[in-house]
């Protein structure tokens, strides 16, 4: 199938619908999706947006830059910081005029809360900064840009799957899709592309992300030769449910929960002398892992208690409804009155396809954008994050860097004529799905994807170091020898998902090497890059961003500069 | 814990008509029925197929018949279902392959009550002003995630699948008893008719089966009400 367009988004998560609102009066645009819109990730986001809008209290902009900037451990490039947090407030005023229902002050305005690494007046003490709707704020989110999305007529591809990448003599010239329903491949000729894919946290084991997560956007790319940023750069966020991953939002902490050990010790006093509780949380998932090394889990296992019980049901049931309503179920437990069983969770890759402010996505070390593709949200890396990602900074990224890409992509696909498809521009999707609907080896497709996870979540996660990221490169060998012995059953047409899976896991198998590469060559320890043989931030040699190639020869790292205009990097305490 | 599933299977490519697989699967008492499912994919037959993300009961893609009843997947828990489960699609959607059917009438009627923000007055600069009384009013409505358990527990629906249904009603709710919405009269006007909101016999399915825990039926009887009084 043929279908041409001005520009094609892949996503629809926060970024992809945000990037469809602000193309489609403008151009016409497809919206290609292997979910439905609403069944997005972003809609599992919790505890709010950040932005300075100050309702409560004092706050400003250049605060909440700061505050980024510092969590990011000074690796964040502070012109797109900047950015990100002086449009963190139009954006959140323009949800909110689109019908988004915040929660309220009792004035009727916007209600906001503390946050982890959210300050004010440059790091004195928590801030009220995070604009929520009860802890629902990322399927409010959802919600309302699909509902714009209706209003203005954009056109969707709900679950179709991305397989490939047309660039033609050095420009975008489209997308490559597979129809879930019908199995057809579906060649988008477009002048534009903007991958709005989301993230990869499914390579890990213990993952607060959906099972769709799986890096689709950043795989297909990276074997089109683009590197990735920063891949090295994984967030675990401290309280996920023991066993589960299931996110517990930071909010819980932001209305005064605390984190426990065995003793019933708040830990974090003596991590966070400051900030405490709500310290980033690259800082607060290492102190669990510190608290569990010296042997201060609960019961001699690895997990912590987040400790509710001090907000009162009242407080549970209004604010973080949802989170109470997690642990009843998955837990049997009541929040109210009993302690609850929480580990490090995979949650967020501050890694991507590298763009610059404009959205656009740029190839090499001096930032060489290849005309026509654009990303934005968690598979890009503008890089706003740097290190480690505060809470409620993925929605801003996503709304504030979606609209962006989309408004230089209207103007690309105004100025720009389509450039001709490669002959045969389905070839490589369609050789890749009949590799794959080939294979017939004796491997449970499970025991590769279980291999994968376990192994990343044990070499390559909070704490790291040479030889356990040396014998994770040896592991990925084995997972990229057997994962071409699985047997594929289904050989239908059809919804064929054991298919889509075996891609994706593919695709994830890719992702996990930059991953584990990057964090080989860094040796140093900078934000959620923990190196146990490299305790210290060393900036001499390491205040730069990693580009990872893809090459016949294995991984290719090159480094870029950081941004830096406002803020000096300095030694991160809190 | 050692469970039994019974699934029906039907795949419009090759079988005529649906069949029912079994399954067992070694599992835990606290595991989730969507993980028994993924055991099944993964291990022991790939071509089972089901939808599923987020695996927490927020994104909506796996709601199903489970043991006579919707629910999600990923939201009961194997203890509180038996040794021998049994799974179904949804009813009163086309099948399009085992536990998957064909939401795209779905969509259609919950696009047809305008689920999106309407006002006419000017944009102030800031945040339009809502008192919390005045969010808390619609508040349950918002819960909505478009699973589709609610419609398709519905016997009205499955009498009459031109009735709007249930969760089409709720997002029209959403809006019609938001302070800030201006478009209150255009989205009544659209439900009063006869497989618009009247179609809704009060048979409370609907509120048994929202995984949300939204109250679904109160919700349409108050759109119900909202129509009457401006008849009056």
């Amino acid at each position: 199938m043929y279908q041409r367009y001005d520009a094609v988004i892949v996503g629809a998560g926060g970024a992809g619908l945000m990037a469809a609102l602000n193309l489609s009066a403008q151009a016409r645009v497809a919206v290609v999706s292997k979910l439905y819109p609403v069944r997005s990730h972003t809609g599992a986001a919790q505890g709010g947006i950040g932005a300075a809008l100050g309702n409560l209290e004092e706050d400003h902009w250049e605060w909440h830059m700061f505050d980024t900037v510092k969590g990011g451990d000074y690796l964040a490039d502070q012109d797109a910081v900047e950015i990100l947090c002086r449009e963190a407030i139009e954006t959140v005023y323009e949800l909110e005029h689109w019908g988004l229902p915040f929660s309220r002050t009792p004035e009727g305005k916007i209600a906001q809360r503390p946050f982890g690494g959210h300050t004010r007046d440059y790091g004195k003490a928590p801030v009220r900064r995070s604009c929520y709707a009860a802890d629902r704020t990322g399927h409010m989110i959802l919600q309302t840009l699909y509902q714009q999305c209706i209003k203005n007529e954009v056109h969707f591809y709900d679950e179709f799957h991305l397989l490939d990448l047309l660039i033609e003599n050095g420009r975008t010239a489209g997308v490559v899709a597979m129809s879930l329903a019908t199995g057809e491949l579906y060649t988008f000729h477009a002048k534009a592309v903007l991958f709005a894919t989301g993230g990869c946290g499914r390579i890990y084991r213990v993952s607060s992300n959906a099972l769709a997560l799986t890096g689709d956007g950043m795989a297909v790319a990276l074997r089109r030769g683009i590197p990735l940023e920063d891949m090295e750069f994984f967030q675990f966020h401290p309280t996920g449910i023991y066993k589960l991953g299931i996110l517990l939002s930071e909010a819980a902490r932001g209305e005064g929960g605390i984190l426990r050990n065995k003793d019933g010790e708040r830990f974090m006093e003596r991590y966070a002398p400051s900030l405490l509780d709500l310290a980033p949380r690259d800082m607060v998932s290492r102190a669990i892992y510190r608290e569990l090394e010296e042997g201060r889990g609960i019961g001699g296992k690895d997990y912590v208690h987040l400790d509710l019980r001090q907000l009162g049901r009242e407080v549970l049931d209004t604010k973080l409804p949802d989170i109470t309503d997690f642990v009843r179920t998955y837990m049997g437990i009541e929040p109210a009155t009993e302690l609850i069983p929480i580990q490090p969770t995979a949650h967020y890759a501050m890694g991507g396809i590298p763009t610059d402010v404009e959205g656009r996505v740029v190839v090499d070390e001096k930032n060489t954008p290849l005309p026509g593709f654009y990303a934005a949200g968690e598979c890009a890396c503008v890089s706003v994050h740097g290190a480690n990602r505060l809470g409620t900074n993925s929605l801003v990224d996503i709304l504030v860097f979606g609209r962006r890409g989309a408004r230089h992509a209207a103007k690309f696909v105004r100025e720009n004529d389509w450039a001709p498809l490669p002959a045969k521009a389905d070839e490589r999707a369609q050789q890749l799905v009949a590799e794959r609907m080939g294979a017939q080896g004796d491997e449970h497709q499970g025991t590769i994807r279980d291999l994968l996870r376990d192994e990343m979540m044990a070499k390559a996660s909070v704490f790291r170091d040479a030889s356990r990221l040396a014998l994770m490169r040896e592991k990925l060998r084995e997972t990229r020898a057997r994962y071409s012995e699985i047997k594929l059953e289904d050989r239908g047409a059809r919804y064929n998902t054991e298919l889509l899976e075996l891609i994706e896991l593919g695709g994830m198998i890719d992702i996990a090497e930059t991953l584990v590469e990057g964090a080989l060559a860094r040796q140093e320890s900078r934000g959620a890059h923990s190196r146990e043989d490299f305790p210290k931030r060393n900036d001499a040699q390491w205040l730069k961003h990693s580009l990872a190639y893809k090459t016949p020869e294995g991984i290719q790292l090159r480094y870029k500069p950081v941004t830096i205009t406002k803020f000096e990097p300095k030694e991160r305490k809190y | 814990m050692k469970v039994t599933l019974k699934i029906k299977r039907f795949n419009p490519e090759k079988d005529e008509k649906p069949w029912w697989a079994e399954y067992t699967v070694e599992a835990e008492p606290t595991d989730r029925l969507l993980d028994a499912l993924n055991a099944i994919k993964w291990y022991q037959d790939g071509t089972l197929s089901f939808r599923r993300s987020c695996m927490h009961g927020v994104c909506g893609s796996d709601a199903m018949l489970i043991n006579g009843s919707n629910a999600l997947a990923c939201k009961v828990l194997l203890k509180n279902l038996g040794e021998n489960i049994k799974v179904e699609p949804m009813r009163g959607f086309r099948v399009a392959r085992d536990l998957m059917v064909d939401l795209e009438p779905f969509f259609d009627k919950y696009k047809q009550v305008k689920p999106y923000f309407i006002t006419h007055s000017v944009t102030p600069e800031k945040e339009r002003q809502q008192s919390p009384a005045e969010r808390e009013r619609f508040d349950d409505t918002t819960k909505c995630i478009l699973c589709g358990a609610c419609t398709t527990s519905c016997p009205s629906f499955w009498a009459n699948p031109e009735y709007i249904g249930p969760a089409a009603i709720v997002n029209a709710h959403r809006f019609v008893f938001d302070s800030r919405d201006e478009g209150r009269e255009e989205r009544l006007e659209i439900l009063n008719h006869r497989d618009g909101v009247w179609r809704c016999r009060t048979i409370f399915n609907c509120v048994e089966a929202c995984p949300r825990g939204i109250n679904v039926t109160r919700a349409i009887g108050e759109v119900k009400k909202a129509l009457m009084f401006r008849k009056l």
